[in-house]
């Protein structure tokens, strides 16, 4: 059976708790899908472009786990890993955000100043 | 306290990515929701360094300096390059992924009881998901910018798709297998890296320029995907949330692309799109109508309702400052002008609509397909700029076609129809368009920047205002 290791650890004893914590997970990440397609659907279709650019930034969210590998004493290959890890991450955070509100800024009504 | 300090700070920060992608539903409130993603990272990111342990300092700075010294410049390239830069940011997310599990996979090994089966799995996942989205991406953003060794062409071979998930299911098999034995059988990860970022590549092979919207989208979906099993590997509720939120919106993104091509995801990633050879036949004989700028101008000053049709084609020839002039132009004269916008216009999702933005098109003015369609049998005049496929009526009739059951824009249904474009040659897709040939089409022939700019100057000069 492929898959015995993984439903054995949900029984009692050393799995247990490591099981329910990986449960608590799944309910996050299921409720928090739910809420990303809906929030998604309702994005105006004009700024699909720069919602790709936002969401590209805030994936970037990585950069919380790479900041500990790279930030702890470890091995320096594992710290090496881990700024590379970061710098790409800090990468997508500053590029995303940046372009994001450089494209919101062209989005103009009719009647509005237009740009400088 | 400091546990309460970092969990604070990473609940308040889910809750404004949330708000951040709510506020994108109108471009009023956008800019806002930039703001309240910028203030949910910075939390995360402060949060983060209470953690204790943390003693690195130097390099955590220089890689903090190299992200912006790289980032600030990939935020000013110009509008047609933002699919590259997407699919090189999503590159990137998927090597942070990959390389957060591999350096975890090492540590680990030093503390074996860290290797419970779920996180194991978890690990596995996210290392697959992150390197083929990292070669994945890389192969997109280069056919994106059109590098010269990246066929741009779909590449096919005999038994393509057989190798491609062969690849993938030895990959996985080797990932079950390290649930089993993380540590006897650590030779295997390398392994598995080497078949993902294999994997990512020839996933994108066989892949044309058409479907690269499409592949954009799913791309993002796999780089959420690889966050959220990161947030798996190291229990972090946040990590799963912003991933989800990605994840979803790029899942999304990938639906409302297929959907516009009337295709599905296993047609996109399996059906090498462009294979097709039209058929040749009766449509060589016939001949189109030719228009002058002059003549253009004419029946675009008698019109009341004008629609432009823009497509790829006009920010290749890098006409959106000559169309604001028209458009301009017509206004004047109490013309009332739109822009009809299919989904797939541009490469990637919402792309014409920034062109054309960026060019101080008010947004109001920009009318998705479904929206413009029931009014276009009232248009008196189409103009078609460097549009093909989305306006071609054999998509509604001709189950020949490849592009059938192709939702398009009714450019042949308006009064008259005036067609902009550089030669007969078919478009990108390699597919005639009967609308060219349509009793109320007249061609104009030329380069879209220069076509345009004899119509505004024929407006401004011969008008009399």
């Amino acid at each position: 059976m492929l898959f015995g290791p993984l439903l054995a650890s949900t029984g009692a004893g050393a799995g247990g708790a490591d099981a329910a914590g990986f449960a608590s997970l799944l309910f996050v990440f299921l409720l928090s899908t739910f809420i990303g397609l809906g929030v998604v659907t309702r994005v105006s279709r004009l700024l699909h472009t720069p919602l790709m650019s936002l969401t590209n930034a805030i994936s970037a969210i990585a950069v919380v786990a790479s900041i500990v590998i790279a930030g702890q004493d470890h091995p320096p290959v594992i710290t090496l890993l881990g700024a590379i890890a970061l710098a790409a991450s800090m990468t997508n955070i500053v590029s995303g955000f940046l372009i994001t509100d450089r494209m919101l800024k062209m989005f103009k009504r009719p009647g509005e100043e237009k740009r400088p | 306290m400091t546990f309460w300090l970092i969990e604070g700070a990473y609940l308040v920060a889910s809750a404004l990515f949330v708000m951040s992608l709510y506020w994108m539903n109108d471009p009023k409130t956008a800019r806002r929701g930039v703001g309240a993603g910028v203030v949910a990272m910075a939390l995360a990111i402060v949060g983060t360094l209470f953690n204790p342990g943390i003693v690195n300092w130097g390099w955590i700075a220089g890689a903090v300096l190299l992200g912006f010294l790289l980032g600030v410049p990939l935020s000013w390239v110009p509008l047609t390059a933002v699919p590259q830069r997407t699919a090189v940011s999503h590159a990137f997310g998927g090597l942070a992924a990959g390389l957060v599990g591999t350096a975890k996979f090492y540590l680990w090994q030093g503390e074996p009881e860290s290797f419970t089966a779920f996180r194991t799995f978890a690990l596995v996942a996210e290392v697959i998901l992150g390197f083929l989205t990292f070669t994945g991406s890389l192969m997109a953003a280069g056919k994106l910018q059109e590098v010269k060794w990246i066929p741009q062409r779909p590449v096919t071979y005999p038994f393509q798709n057989t190798v491609n998930i062969g690849l993938l299911g030895v990959a996985v098999a080797c990932g079950l297998a390290l649930v089993y034995r993380p540590v006897e059988l650590a030779y295997l990860f390398p392994v598995i890296v080497v078949l993902a970022l294999a994997f990512g590549i020839l996933l994108i092979i066989p892949i044309g320029g058409a479907d690269m919207p499409t592949v954009i989208s799913l791309l993002n979906s796999y780089a959420g995907l690889s966050a959220v099993a990161m947030g798996f590997v190291l229990d972090n509720k946040l990590l799963v949330i912003a991933g989800a939120l990605d994840g979803s919106s790029g899942l999304i993104l990938s639906i409302i692309m297929c959907r516009a091509m009337n295709r599905s995801f296993t047609n996109v990633l399996f059906g090498a799109f462009g294979q097709v050879q039209p058929k040749a036949g009766a449509a060589e004989t016939r001949t189109a109508k030719k228009e002058t700028p002059e003549g253009a101008a004419q029946v675009l000053e008698m019109a009341s309702q004008v629609v432009i049709v823009p497509g790829y084609g006009m920010a290749v020839a890098q006409a959106q400052q000559r169309v604001r002039e028209l458009y301009d132009e017509l206004t004047k004269r109490r013309i009332e002008v739109k822009f009809a916008i299919h989904p797939v216009a541009g490469r990637m999702p919402g792309h014409m609509n920034v062109l054309l933005a960026e060019a101080d098109i008010p947004y109001d003015k920009l009318v998705e397909m479904d929206d413009i369609n029931p009014e276009m049998a009232q248009t008196d005049v189409v103009l078609v700029i460097g549009a093909n496929d989305v306006v071609n009526p054999a998509a509604r009739h001709d189950k020949a076609s490849p592009i059938f059951g192709m939702p398009i824009i009714d450019a042949d249904k308006a009064r008259m129809c005036l067609a902009i474009k550089r030669s007969m040659n078919p478009g990108f897709a390699g597919i005639e368009n009967e609308l060219y040939f349509a009793d109320r089409t007249y061609m104009l022939f030329g380069d879209a920047k220069a076509v345009v700019g004899d119509l505004v100057k024929q407006l401004s000069g011969g008008s009399g205002l």
